[in-house]
């Protein structure tokens, strides 16, 4: 184990001192219930979100908003116009609210760099080998540190899951550190690919191995497995920085990603975020959407609500 | 030569095992002989002694107590003349070893037949299997004393619980005759606890007692008696078995043992 | 004020037709008391009269029993099972489509949150008539010899914390057994029992079938002892059921009772404490409280007890309390003033014995009965709060050290409905599950029913099951 200083607060600095301690913290948190774990988030589906409640939540989901497009066929023409979209979400409205993040692939910053200058919305990129993460530690590094010398001013990490399932616990933490060391000043964001890691014990371990490496952020997911950003995973990982900030003082963010594609589903998040983390939570500083299509609904949505009229799709743009 | 003088028996009650006589020094005169007239202190006594039983009785498995009640039917079997010798019809006493043979077997089965999975609509294990209730009170029938006397404890125990009961007061030797049989069956001290004497003088105090759990009332021929006993029972909500009489040779059924049971469901989340 | 408050998003009382005044539903038809009074229904969130009932007397009750009778003689009795299956089959159906209605007047009437009436109590309703329709051609297999009969006319007697569910509980079983009923529901919430006897008749269910005579003790008394009665079945205080078991003494009626319980809901330290946390709020504050099998003494093993208070203390002060037909609310009212002073006068007694009282920041509404989500910390077994069913949204908080001594605290009390287990080892919960003297234990959850699975208590909190095959029982003359 490097002696590496993490970001984590006092009375965790202990943990990481070696592959036993580690294993030792990560297996003595307590365990998850799945069946009462999926119950709770079910029944915080439930909460009915009307009226002045659901255009504060809306209008508080759009800024929460990471406008994703990690796809093989983004082109410079394809990020500039969903750059355009995320400084003006809704053309027909001045008053709609900009979106928190443009997400895109390393490639790809320095283009919505220049498309983003001056918003004030924030530049994510994914980095360290997006989506599998099966790439050598230097690769892993040098692909955050071009990301972030081109603008980038928040990272999406991926942890190295195979590692983690293996239970080399040391070694995905390791990863952490040095990629957070990488990041300079942008803000890490370590996505655990939960749909990989399975059960809501692995996530909770992961959510607090990943917080003690320094992460500013738990993503769900890559977007890139069949299992995604499911409201229950999403309660496990807002458990995790409640009780973190609880024992280290240290607030961390929480980010699904990958399925969240209308504002019900949004709103469930939101309420499950006021719910469990507490309304602290409630800020594009600490929480976000990774999405693409939700923005349109949510701005379907809005728009029903101050015109009283049902939209359709083709009154907002597609980008 | 002078014909042999034979030695005589004295008649105790059975309690946590041993036989002491009443403690209110007192005996009544029945079948030709002095038998323990047993009082409320008594009573008081079998009771401790049958709870302080459960424990290890309702612990042990189901597997051995049916050997301990087949053993009951060794040892019966071999005192059967004994018994046919204290008036007992030898038809009586053939079916009363029987009965124990017979409820023996149950020890294992009850909880297949009586318990089971409960198909919940959700992700849950759901078992109900059935359990002791506890002590149970039993007023034996009068007639026939053994066979009636077997066929009211043996499926009360059978299942894990503990007895104390009040034997036939018109024939009391068979009862603690059958008492002896117990005590030399492996049985543990204070799972059947019986006692001779006068039903309407301790009934009452087995009916009232707040640490008796059940009652049967199968041998209360006294209709107004049975009604006040149970109305004692309901004290403690005991769970009651009214007064009756069975054709004793008749296939008993699980009646017997089910109404001093309690079903416990146990519920569980299956997930990973 | 909060970040994000919730706008009130109330169910429409619209979908239901509440009638000024109801009769008695005797003989298939709403008939007038002929010796009876008549009593008011409220809605505990605000005070407000609802619908006048008739309160039935003992001539009532006795044209009840009779209509029964005849039914049970001429028409049910006789039915072969599958057309009385087909009967309940119809009754679980109309449950499933008249659903927001009755949830709606359940919450109207009980108080209860209308997420309640809604997701648990009324889809629980319709799902034990389909189970127990289900039976009612299959008797001979269920295990009490080969021709199985009913017993004739059952009287029942309900609560007012489940009213609907009460009554399927009680009926359905009856039913698919053969018998037919006079079934009383409680004073405080007669009007889904009525709505239910509507039900019966646009099922076309043979008059006298199912009779209802709404009504308060005396009602209950009446059906109770009636003569004509052959089974009685009961649900409510452990002190009523008392009265009950002695009062049927020396009679050829057959009994069960469902009653209190001071459930031991027990969280050791290896537990799934989010889920523990959630169990033991749902343990103790579903339906205000008001419930027999409520986790109303929480024993948390010492060595976790500060994470756990932490994590419940927090998790309360997230409870929603407010109008019962707002779809964000949690804890809706307490069911009636007689039961709201009970609760207070515990709490009272619990704060003078030494515990130390606490309740989340909560504000309660102006009119109707109300009582906030409440713990109590420093119980000990002897404090009367630890003994005494509250049957309010009250905890009483102990703890424990060792199984054994867990165990030995959840068992000391004349009760034994249900216990809650908490750990994640699974020998454990086996261990635990054995040595419990409850009825139903739940291990890593809590507050679960369903038709299947039989439900009822140990020692004092009652005597045989309801649910499942072992439900059929009471109601088949074996």
């Amino acid at each position: 184990m490097t002696a590496t200083t993490t970001s984590a607060g006092s009375g965790l600095s202990e943990v990481a001192r070696s592959e036993a301690t580690l294993r030792t913290f990560l297996h003595g948190l307590p365990g998850v219930d799945q069946i009462g774990a999926e119950q709770r988030a079910a029944m915080l589906g439930t909460r009915s979100i009307k009226t002045s409640a659901k255009a504060w939540a809306i209008d508080l989901a759009i800024r929460m908003v990471d406008l994703t497009t990690l796809e093989g066929a983004d082109t410079p023409g394809k990020v500039r116009a969903l750059c355009a979209k995320a400084r003006r979400p809704d053309p027909a409205d001045p008053g709609c609210p900009t979106v928190a993040a443009v997400c895109v692939y390393p490639s790809m910053v320095p283009t919505a760099a220049a498309a983003l200058a001056g918003s004030g919305i924030h530049l994510a990129s994914v980095a360290t080998a997006f989506p599998s993460g099966q790439a050598p530690l230097e690769v892993k590094l040098a692909d955050t540190a071009a990301a972030v010398a081109a603008g980038a001013d928040e990272i999406d990490m991926v942890i190295n899951r195979g590692m983690f399932l293996a239970g080399r616990y040391s070694e995905v933490y390791d990863e952490i550190v040095a990629v957070k060391q990488a990041c300079g000043n942008a803000h890490l964001k370590v996505i655990l690919e939960t749909g990989e890691l399975v059960t809501y014990d692995n996530v909770r371990r992961a959510s607090w191995l990943a917080m003690i490496a320094g992460a500013d952020f738990i993503k769900t997911s890559t977007g890139k497995v069949p299992i995604a950003a499911t409201l229950p995973v999403t309660l496990i990982m807002l458990e995790a920085v409640r009780d973190f900030r609880a024992a280290t003082g240290r607030q961390i963010g929480v980010k699904p990603a990958g399925g969240i594609r209308n504002t019900k589903d949004a709103i469930k998040f939101l309420v499950t975020v006021n719910e469990t983390a507490g309304e602290d939570w409630l800020h594009p500083d600490w929480f976000r959407f990774g999405a693409s299509t939700l923005l349109n609904d949510l701005l379907m949505q809005r728009t029903k609500l101050t015109t009283g009229v049902y939209s359709g799709p083709d009154y907002f743009t597609v980008d | 030569m002078s014909e042999r003088v034979a030695v005589r028996k004295t008649y105790k009650l059975f309690i946590g095992g041993k036989f002491p006589r009443s403690e209110s020094g007192r005996s009544y005169p029945v079948q030709n002989s002095n038998v323990a007239l047993a009082s409320r202190k008594d009573l008081r006594d079998a009771v401790v002694a049958a709870r302080a039983a459960v424990k290890a009785w309702s612990g042990t498995t189901a597997y051995n107590r049916g050997q301990v009640l087949y053993r009951v039917a060794e040892m019966l079997e071999g005192r059967r003349e004994q018994f046919v010798a204290l008036g007992e019809p030898a038809d009586e006493v053939d079916a009363a070893i029987d009965r124990w043979v017979w409820y023996a077997g149950w020890s294992d089965k009850l909880p297949q037949v009586y318990g089971g999975a409960n198909p919940v609509a959700g992700p849950y294990f759901n078992l109900s299997a059935p359990e002791p209730t506890g002590v149970v009170g039993i007023v034996a029938p009068a007639q026939p004393s053994l066979l009636g006397l077997v066929s009211v404890v043996a499926p009360a125990i059978v299942t894990g619980n503990t007895a104390v009961v009040l034997a036939s007061e018109e024939r009391p030797l068979a009862p603690v005759t059958l008492a002896e049989v117990l005590a030399t069956s492996d049985l543990p001290g204070g799972v059947v606890n019986l006692l001779t004497g006068r039903i309407a003088e301790t009934a009452p105090h087995l009916a009232a007692h707040m640490d008796v759990n059940a009652l049967d009332l199968t041998g209360v021929a006294d209709g107004e008696l049975a009604r006040t006993l149970e109305e004692a029972a309901a004290a403690n909500l005991k769970r009651v078995l009214r007064p009756s009489s069975p054709d004793w040779t008749a296939d008993p059924g699980t009646r017997r043992m089910t109404a001093f049971l309690e079903t416990k469901t146990v519920w569980h989340p299956k997930g990973v | 004020m909060a970040l994000f408050e919730y706008a009130p998003a109330p169910e429409s009382r619209s979908v239901v037709d509440i009638k000024p005044s109801y009769g008695l539903f005797i003989n298939g038809e709403f008939v007038d008391p002929t010796d009876g009074g008549a009593l008011k229904s409220i809605n505990p969130a605000s005070e407000e009269v609802l619908a006048e009932v008739a309160e039935a007397g003992a001539g009532d009750v006795d044209r009840a029993v009779r209509a029964a009778r005849a039914a049970y003689e001429k028409v049910w009795g006789p039915m072969p099972g599958r057309d009385r299956a087909k009967y309940l089959f119809r009754i679980a159906r109309l449950i499933q489509e008249r659903g927001r209605e009755l949830a709606v007047l359940e919450s109207l009437d009980n108080g209860k949150p209308i997420r309640e009436s809604r997701d648990v109590d009324i889809p629980l309703v319709a799902a034990y008539f389909f189970y127990y329709a289900g039976w009612a051609d299959k008797l001979p297999y269920a295990g009490f010899g080969s021709d199985p009969r009913p017993l004739g006319v059952a009287g029942q007697v309900i609560p007012w914390n489940f009213p609907l569910l009460m009554l399927a509980w009680k009926i359905a079983p009856a039913l698919a057994a053969g018998n037919t009923v006079v079934l009383k529901p409680a004073e405080t919430t007669p009007l889904t029992a009525l709505l239910f006897a509507e039900i019966c008749q646009q099922a076309e269910l043979p008059a006298g079938v199912v009779n209802i005579v709404t009504g308060a003790g005396d009602t209950g008394r009446a059906v109770v002892t009636h003569p004509g009665v052959d089974k009685v079945a009961f649900t409510g205080s452990t002190e009523v059921g008392r009265g009950i078991a002695k009062a049927i003494a020396g009679t050829r009626k057959k009994l069960t009772l469902e009653l209190g319980g001071k459930a031991a809901n027990i969280v050791f330290d290896d537990a799934p404490i989010d889920q523990a946390v959630e169990g033991i709020v749902n343990g103790i504050f579903f339906n205000q409280g008001h419930v027999c099998c409520a986790g109303s003494r929480l024993l948390v093993q010492e060595s976790v007890y500060d994470a756990v208070l932490e994590s419940l203390k927090r998790r309360m002060a997230r409870l929603r309390v407010g109008d019962p037909l707002d779809k964000n609310i949690d804890i809706g009212a307490i069911n009636s003033a007689a039961q709201l002073e009970r609760i207070r006068t515990l709490s009272e007694i619990g704060a003078q014995e030494g515990a130390e009282r606490w309740s989340p920041p909560c504000e309660l509404p102006d009119r109707g009965f109300w009582f906030a989500p409440t713990i109590f910390t420093g119980v000990s077994q002897a404090h009367r709060i630890a003994r005494e069913e509250i049957f309010g949204p009250v905890l009483s908080v102990l703890t424990f050290r060792t199984p054994a001594e867990a165990v030995e605290k959840a068992n000391n009390t004349p009760y034994g409905l249900s216990a809650g287990v908490w750990t994640d080892k699974g020998s454990r919960i086996l261990w635990m599950a054995d040595r419990l003297r409850a009825g139903v234990v739940w291990a890593n959850t809590f507050n679960k029913f369903d038709p299947t699975s039989p439900f009822g208590g140990y020692k004092e909190s009652g005597y045989g099951r309801e649910g499942g095959r072992h439900g059929l029982e009471a109601y088949l003359d074996v």
